[in-house]
Formats: C-alpha cells, structure tokens, sequence
C-alpha cells in the first residue's frame, strides 16, 4: 500500500473491473464479504452473468432478483431486459407481463439501434438501488475494462444524444451519484504481469477522460510471496553449486535438484513481475492507493478462498 | 482380410498443429481473456514462415507494446505491413516465406466499409457526420465483433495470402464475435425496422404499431426517434449490400478452409471458458482444430517422490544444511522457505494437470506451452513458444 487506503467500505456502490482473467470477480466477492463482515448489508451485481461471483460463496447461479446467498449478501445477476420491465413498471407505470411479445422484439430493437440502452438500463438499475437505500453497499462485478468505460460513460452519451423525452430526465439523477465520490467509486483490478498492466494504466486515463466516475484503488492481484532477501539469496546460490547440491541430495536421501531448480523458477516469477509492478506504480497517479493481494496457493476457488481474500483486503484496508 | 502394411511414405503423419495449419488458409484465435492469445496467435504465424514458408498474415488485435515495437509493428492500422526479415535472422532463424501483420482499428474499418457500401458520395457523407453511427462505431464495443470478421473477410478474398491468423478481440460473450455476422444480418432485414422508418415518412400510424411509437415516444422522445430514423433511412441504402456480406463472412467461417484454435490456461475459470467454446464450436459444426494451453508449470512439481523429500526437508532443513554453506542459520531458512514454496506450486501444479485431464470435448490436437521464465517480447520469444506447439 502506498498512500491512504480509501475507505472502500463506507461507499454506496463500487464497480469492480480489469482485464479478462486477472480476478476480477475474486476481488468483488472479497470487498462484498469484508463489508459483510462489518455488518454491511451488502448487493453483489453480476453483469456479466456467468455465475461465478455466486460461486466463489457456493451457492446457486442468481437471476435478476436478489437473493440471500451468504449472511448480509443479497447477489443477483444483470438483465437488462427485466431492467426495462422494472423501470417502465415503476417509473411509467406500464405494466409489461410475459417475456415474449411486441415488447422483447422491440426492446432487442431499441438496444441494438440507439447505443447505450443496455448501458444505461444496467447502470440505471444500479444507481436505483443506490437511491432507493435497500442495501448499503452495492458491489458491482462490473464487465472488462474497455466495456465498462461504455456503461459508465452512458448516462452522459444519452445525455448528449437525446435532448428531451423521460430517458433524458433519468439521466441526470444517474450522472449526480456516479459522479459523486463519497458514493461512487471504481476498482481496477490488475495482475502484476505486462499486458494486464498496461490496460490498467490506460482505464485509469480513459476513467478520468470519458467518465464522471473517480478510481478508487488498483488492486494488484496474484502477487507472488518474496522468497529470499539478499542474504537469504546468496545462501540459495551457495546450495545450487553442484557438489553442495550432491551432498545436500545424499544427506536428503534422494535427489533436490528440482527442488532447487522449483524455487530458482518461483524467484524468477517473481523477480519478472515485480517490474510490472514497479511500472504500475509509476504509471499511476501519486495519489491513487495500490492494493496487494497475495497469489492463494489452493486447491480450488470457493467460500475458503473467498474469506482468506477478504482477510487480505481488510489488510490492505488498514481494517 | 490381411493387413495392408503401407509404405512408409503413405503413413499420416502425426497429427500435429504445424500439419493442421499448412492444410488451411485461416486459423481464428479465440478463448478466455488474459491467456496469451495475442502472443500465441503471433507465434504461430511466425512459425508458420520459418516451416513452411509462403505468405503468413497476422490479423491482430491489441498486441503487447514492447511486442509490437521488436517486431517493427509501432503506430501500425489497419493496413498491412511486412515484418521485416531481418527480426527472423537477429532471432536466429530463417524466414522461408513472408510474415505481415495489421492490425484491427474497429472505427477506420466500419469507415471504409460505409464507403464500400454507399451508393453515393452525398449518403456516405452523410453517415459518416451521423451522431448515432459515430457513437455505433466508436464507442460501442460490440461493434468489434462484427468488424473483426468483416476484416478478415475482405483479406482473405483479396487473396493475398497463404495463410491467416487471427487473433481475436476480447468479446463481453466469447461467442459474440461467431454470431456477429448473422446478427448484423437480422438487424437490417428486421421488421422492426421498417416500422420505425415508416412514420417518419409518411407519418402514417396505423393500429398495429401506434402503441410502440407512443412508448418509444415517451421514453426516448421524438427527436431521438427522428435521429434514429434518419440514420436508418440513410443505412437502408445499403441494406442489401450490407446482408449479402454478413452471409458471406458466416459462410467462410464454417468453411474447411478455416480452423479454430481455443488457447487457454490451466487456470479454472479460463478452462470452463475454453470448455464451453469447444462445446459451441463442435455445436455449430465449426472446426476446432487444436486446443492450445499456455503457462503450464513444470511436470517435476508434481513428482510424488520428491514431494516427499520436500516434506521432509521443511523438517530436517537445519542437520541438512549444516555445514555446507557459511551461514548455517540463514540455510536452515533457506531450506525451508525452498521446499515449502515446492510443495505450494505443486499443489497448483496438481489441480492444474487434473484439470488438463478432465477437459471435455477436446480434439486429437492438444498442445501445452511451458511457464516461460520470462514475458515474450521479441522474435526470439515468439519462436521459442512457436516450436512448443508447432510437432
């Protein structure tokens, strides 16, 4: 951690992105249970349903309305036709029943014809459970890095495109708790390897040049334990010297070479993405905290990890 | 029946993903984020001209800066370029063919593919100033999808190459780009369409449709819906050219001519992505050609004997390294940190090569690339992946 930790905890909705396969939705399940944890009734939204986020708490696929998954976590899973049907029953007072009809052909229409009508019916959804209270924190398992900067830039696309009508005064309600950064705040999640890197550098540019929305904090995910110090290192070379290793093999009653040879691999892993990191940190503004999570050594992904992540985080939190 | 022993010459080779693509004119990259695709999709294409020569293009989306300036590729667009033969030799190799490379610039191809299909100067110009096609083309990504395709497409009828490779964008569905063609298709011939040109030309509602403009109306306001209105007239123009096209490039993607590769992690989520996309391709009856798993850990951490030895070795670490360097202490800790960090990437060692053996649905070829000690970033990188998947 560089700077102060932000306090993510005491916000009312954080969209959690990165570059596809860095932990992205590992990261939001660990910020949902931290704030779970300081009983925080807390709304994990995935928008790109794949049923992950529910998996990491171990439990069923969700579906657009909330469900109790874990105690204090409400998760559900974006649907930006069900959006529309909630928006136009509760703000226009048109009821719509039934999936199949003019309406879901239409709206396919819409959607695909004037860009930004799914973008704003999944960020509209989300700045609704802001406003209506019913959680106290929204945690978004927000798309990759280049779509979320369309999801966040909506309101305002909208804003510029369409100059009357009921959408355009939905906007700017939207615009009011995105750009607000007591409330608002967004998560680049990044790995210390070379291209997750560079797209995190380039989110952090494009947030603060396209959006309203303000970074919150990078969280540099499957940072790789430090094995040796220096001195710790001169000792390893001393051992890798063959006779030393032959000795060390027969004493052992079997062969380290790979051990060794394991943990030469291991340090040169780390050694490699340590500079990803260092360019990271340097790339990014002074005053942009930059959080460390560690590389879990486990079996498999599931509520164990989920809470060992969120230990983590608290950590870096200063919780 | 007796057995018919062949000549040797007649035997098939071994399959191998160096003989499946000398067979092919397109290779398609495609699987989860954050695998390596791009560098795997450029290794490939560079193998390609060290082994079988030829005219080797390689469709690119967004490779990796310092990748991008070895190979001589900095501030290149849509054009192609050829890499020059001198980054194969100062690599150690010998370039039998060409290798040019271009890459995807999402808005100067939905440019050129207006101009493509105006049918005049003044509604190309037109549609190039529209809000609504600026906002289409530029800032929403699913417009890569479809010119990913398109692009490839347009190359490949040039002729111009023997083979191409195609690195694949980051798609929201890793199917998104596959149906992309077919969708651009339904957009324009869609009926919705046509209602809602209509009024706006003749201004004429009748019963039927009366209830959606009022809706659409409301939520969106007619000047929107004008706006709309005007880009589709304008769009219409085009339709036909536009469907016609959208069809071609499906049908070249089931065509023998192209293969699929999944390239992928051992990593879990990046498996049950790479599961599902093989399961989708066979289901389309595209052809998977190979399935190509990249930072695989060394087969050694899985080795149960010496996992033993480590074992042991986190609990004997001081009697063994005494004596045998200057600091005893310092080796003790040394032993110890060596041997645990062991037996901790074995543990991923041993779920990923679990997961390798449980894949599903996967074909004959099935490559796996080793956990390079450092990022590739030049030729020599590149070739060096190249050779693991290539026999």
């Amino acid at each position: 951690m560089t700077t102060a930790a932000p306090d993510l905890l005491q916000l009312k909705l954080v969209f959690v992105t990165g570059k596809g396969g860095v932990g992205k939705t590992t990261v939001a399940a660990a910020l949902t249970q931290l704030a779970a944890e300081h009983g925080k009734k807390v709304l994990a939204c995935e928008v790109d349903a794949k049923g992950d986020l529910s998996a990491l708490f171990e439990a069923a696929p969700t579906d657009f309305v909330p469900r109790e998954i874990s105690p204090g976590i409400w998760s559900m899973s974006m649907d930006t036709e069900a959006s529309l049907r909630e928006y136009l029953k509760l703000q226009m007072r048109i009821p719509v029943v039934g999936r199949i009809g003019p309406l879901a052909k239409a709206f396919d229409f819409v959607a695909t014809a004037a860009p930004g009508v799914r973008e704003i019916l999944t960020v509209g959804k989300l700045c609704y459970e802001v406003r209506e209270g019913h959680y106290d924190l929204v945690v978004v398992d927000a798309p990759a890095s280049g779509h979320v900067i369309g999801q966040l830039a909506a309101p305002q696309a909208i804003n510029d495109l369409v100059k009357v009508g009921l959408i355009r005064g939905q906007t700017d309600w939207m615009l009011e708790i995105l750009s607000d950064p007591r409330q608002t705040g967004l998560v680049a999640v990044t790995t210390p390897e070379e291209m997750p890197v560079s797209e995190t550098l380039e989110l952090t540019e494009r947030i603060k040049a396209e959006t309203t929305v303000r970074m919150s904090a990078v969280v540099v995910n499957q940072v790789l334990p430090e094995l040796f110090g220096q001195r710790e290192e001169e000792i390893f070379e001393q051992l890798r010297v063959h006779e030393i290793e032959e000795v060390l093999s027969e004493r052992a009653g079997g062969s380290v070479a790979t051990i060794l040879e394991g943990a030469r691999l291991a340090v040169t892993m780390r050694r490699t993405r340590a500079g990803h990191l260092e360019y990271l940190q340097a790339g990014l503004p002074p005053d942009l905290p930059v959080l460390l999570l560690p590389f879990l050594f486990t079996r498999t992904h599931g509520m164990r990890t989920t809470r060992q992540m969120a230990q983590a985080l608290g950590e870096e939190l200063g919780h | 029946m007796a057995r018919h022993r062949s000549a040797p010459e007649n035997q098939p080779l071994p399959h191998s993903l160096g003989q499946l693509l000398a067979a092919k004119e397109i290779a398609i990259a495609c699987g989860p984020g954050g695998v390596g695709k791009t560098t795997t999709a450029a290794a490939v294409a560079a193998m390609a001209v060290v082994e079988d020569g030829g005219r080797v293009l390689v469709l690119t989306v967004d490779p990796a800066r310092r990748l991008a300036d070895a190979l001589g590729l900095k501030g290149i667009g849509n054009q192609e370029i050829r890499i020059a033969d001198e980054v194969f030799t100062s690599a150690g190799a010998t370039p039998r063919g060409e290798l040019w490379a271009a890459m995807l610039d999402t808005k100067q191809s939905w440019d050129d593919l207006i101009a493509l299909h105006a049918p005049d100067e003044e509604t190309k110009g037109k549609i190039l100033a529209n809000p609504l096609y600026q906002n289409i083309s530029g800032r929403f990504v699913q417009s890569h999808d479809y010119i990913a395709m398109e692009r490839l497409y347009e190359i490949h009828s040039e002729g111009k190459y023997d083979l191409i490779v195609v690195d694949t964008p980051p798609t929201r569905n890793a199917l998104d780009f596959l149906d992309a063609p077919q969708r651009m298709a339904d957009f324009f011939s869609s009926r919705l369409l046509r209602w809602l040109i209509v009024p706006y030309r003749s201004r004429l509602v009748n019963a039927a449709t009366k209830p959606f403009y009022s809706v659409a109306d409301r939520i969106l306001g007619t000047q929107f819906l004008a706006d709309i209105s005007e880009f589709f007239i304008l769009f219409q123009s085009m339709y036909e050219g536009f469907v016609e096209r959208a069809d071609a490039v499906t049908r070249l993607l089931s065509d023998r001519r192209t293969t699929f590769l999944v390239v992928s992690t051992l990593e879990a989520t990046p498996v049950r992505e790479a599961e599902f996309f093989s399961a989708e391709l066979t289901e389309r009856q595209l052809h998977l050609g190979a399935i190509i798993l990249n930072k695989v850990l060394p087969d050694y951490l899985r080795d149960p004997k010496t996992a033993k030895l480590a074992q042991q070795l986190t609990h004997r670490a001081e009697s063994l390294a005494d004596g045998l360097t200057d600091d005893p202490v310092v080796a003790a800790r040394v032993l110890g940190e060596v041997a645990e960090s062991f037996l901790n990437f074995g543990v991923v060692a041993r779920r990923e090569a679990e997961q390798q053996a449980e894949m599903r649905g996967a074909p004959d070829i099935l490559v796996t690339v080793p956990f390079f000690d450092a990022d590739i970033f030049d030729m020599e990188g590149l070739l060096r992946l190249g050779v693991q998947v290539w026999d």
